[in-house]
């Protein structure tokens, strides 16, 4: 690119404030408390993170039940050079987790030193952030299960 | 339903077009693709077109453009934010409606000034998914790695895909990524998002793509053979990852049931697959067997050009159509990560 282009730094801002509702709000609200909620579906399967809606059949959703803070990876793929914006400072995998009582898995980061820490079917449970503030990422990640409350 | 058919296409896909906008790039290809059937903008009954703020990094970006197709005295136009193959959609509805005869089909974007596999973040849930920033090859990443431990599909075919569609590729004046690989090469490869590799992932272009449709006889005769549009249909699926079983497409298998896939056979296939993955599970969402030629042009394996490459797909079918390089094709567009939108359109020649 020659030299006469004027070169400008664009920051793209979004600045709305949106209410979550009672079922995404409510399982924000569970993650501040440290607790996983899941939504319970018409055909009775848990769903966890739950919509507002069953996603198959439109169906309202409107009861959030306690599930598990532990679970089985059903798909990872590792991240070995974290993008700047992911909340992850050290390599670490992508995974979908379902947790104990849920019937969907949900996406967040498993933090284990290398890819050959990883394996479908691997029990993991989550590592909570001591500051936690009704966002997704109060969740720090899962680690390989021990046994102890995160 | 009203014959309507694909008269004339143009598009233009590079790694990078640095020194000119969205706007001064498209001007050329409308005025192209008018002139090859010799209508103006005031011949042309409806215009859409497709495009991402996302991707220009500016609210209402797609008004700009539109100034490029000439748009005086006032024209009747629409816009979505998809790949062009859903306004192209959009615009085979208003045909159908029997007011307008023509219309004019644009999709397009400039995705090299910023990181496009992350921008695509933004697309996921905004409370549980976009905040991680999970970049659409680590997504993809995912449902690649369940196909494999599934047994659906292994490297060896996912390497042959890629080998074929760079060899396809070599021979396409507008795709970017040219050089040819063999499947063993491409076997070799250090995994780029685990178990992707390199050459796995499609390669990001900046650029567009201008259709022109015309209905019944307006199309014969502006065209020496049109190519007819005989089945088109668009299904999605679920946003939520965790609800979908990502090994396959129930809405590019319903798609392609309604536009009527199945019901001859098919010559080649031009099909939106950003990754090998998904064209394995396109083309087992469509039932496309070994006979059918798949993405000709090299797909978006050899060129993606974001919000156009759908559209692309369409335009390299029918260009083959009406060349006579075949006589029935299916063209597909997706949209969304791991293919949460599928549309899949039948083209044929008289």
């Amino acid at each position: 690119m020659s030299d006469d282009v004027l070169r400008a730094p664009l920051v793209l801002e979004y600045p709305f404030t949106r209410t979550t509702g009672p079922v995404i709000g409510g399982f924000l609200t569970g993650l501040r408390e440290a607790m996983m909620l899941g939504a319970k579906r018409s055909d009775g399967t848990v769903m966890c993170p739950p919509l507002e809606y069953d996603p198959l059949t439109a169906e309202p959703i409107t009861e959030l039940i306690e599930i598990g803070q532990a679970g089985e990876v059903t798909t990872w793929s590792w991240a070995g050079d974290p993008r700047p914006q992911q909340p992850f400072e050290q390599p670490f995998a992508w995974a979908m987790v379902k947790l104990d009582g849920a019937d969907t898995p949900m996406l967040h980061g498993v933090l284990v030193d290398d890819a050959d820490a990883m394996s479908t079917g691997m029990r993991v449970q989550i590592q909570w952030r001591e500051e936690r503030t009704g966002h997704i990422a109060d969740i720090a990640g899962f680690v390989p299960e021990t046994g102890d409350a995160g | 339903m009203r014959d309507v058919a694909v008269i004339a296409s143009a598009q233009r896909q590079e790694r990078s077009i640095d020194n000119e906008s969205e706007v001064e790039f498209m001007v050329p290809l409308m005025q192209q693709v008018k002139e090859s059937v010799g209508l103006t903008q005031q011949d042309i009954g409806f215009t859409c077109s497709g495009s991402s703020d996302f991707i220009a990094g500016q609210a209402f970006s797609f008004v700009m453009t539109i100034d490029g197709t000439g748009p005086v005295p006032p024209i009747s136009e629409s816009h979505v934010e998809m790949d062009g193959a859903w306004a192209l959609y959009e615009a085979w509805v208003k045909l159908q409606m029997g007011e307008v005869d023509t219309a004019l089909i644009y999709g397009y974007s400039k995705s090299s000034p910023g990181s496009l596999r992350d921008v695509l973040a933004t697309q996921m849930d905004p409370y549980y998914v976009a905040p991680l920033w999970p970049d659409a090859f680590a997504i993809e990443a995912l449902a690649a790695r369940q196909m494999l431990e599934a047994g659906k599909v292994d490297h060896q075919r996912l390497a042959e895909i890629a080998s074929r569609a760079r060899t396809h590729a070599a021979t396409n004046p507008h795709a970017v990524r040219r050089t040819e690989k063999s499947v063993e090469d491409i076997m070799g490869e250090a995994p780029m998002a685990d178990p992707l590799r390199p050459s796995d992932i499609s390669a990001a272009a900046d650029g567009g793509c201008v259709v022109i449709l015309a209905a019944g006889d307006r199309a014969r005769e502006l065209s020496d053979r049109p190519a007819w549009i005989r089945g088109i249909d668009h299904r999605t699926d679920a946003h939520t990852l965790g609800v979908r079983d990502l090994t396959q497409s129930m809405s590019a298998r319903i798609a392609g049931e309604k536009a009527g896939v199945g019901d001859d056979k098919v010559d080649f296939a031009e099909l939106y697959a950003p990754f090998t993955t998904s064209e394995y599970v396109l083309t087992e969402a469509l039932g496309l067997g070994d006979d059918v030629v798949i993405n000709p042009s090299g797909g978006a394996l050899g060129a993606h050009t974001m919000m156009a490459s759908g559209l692309i797909r369409i335009a390299e079918a029918a260009e083959r159509i009406s060349r006579g390089d075949g006589d029935r094709a299916v063209a597909h567009a997706g949209s969304g990560p791991v293919l949460q939108q599928n549309l899949v359109c039948v083209l044929e020649g008289e």
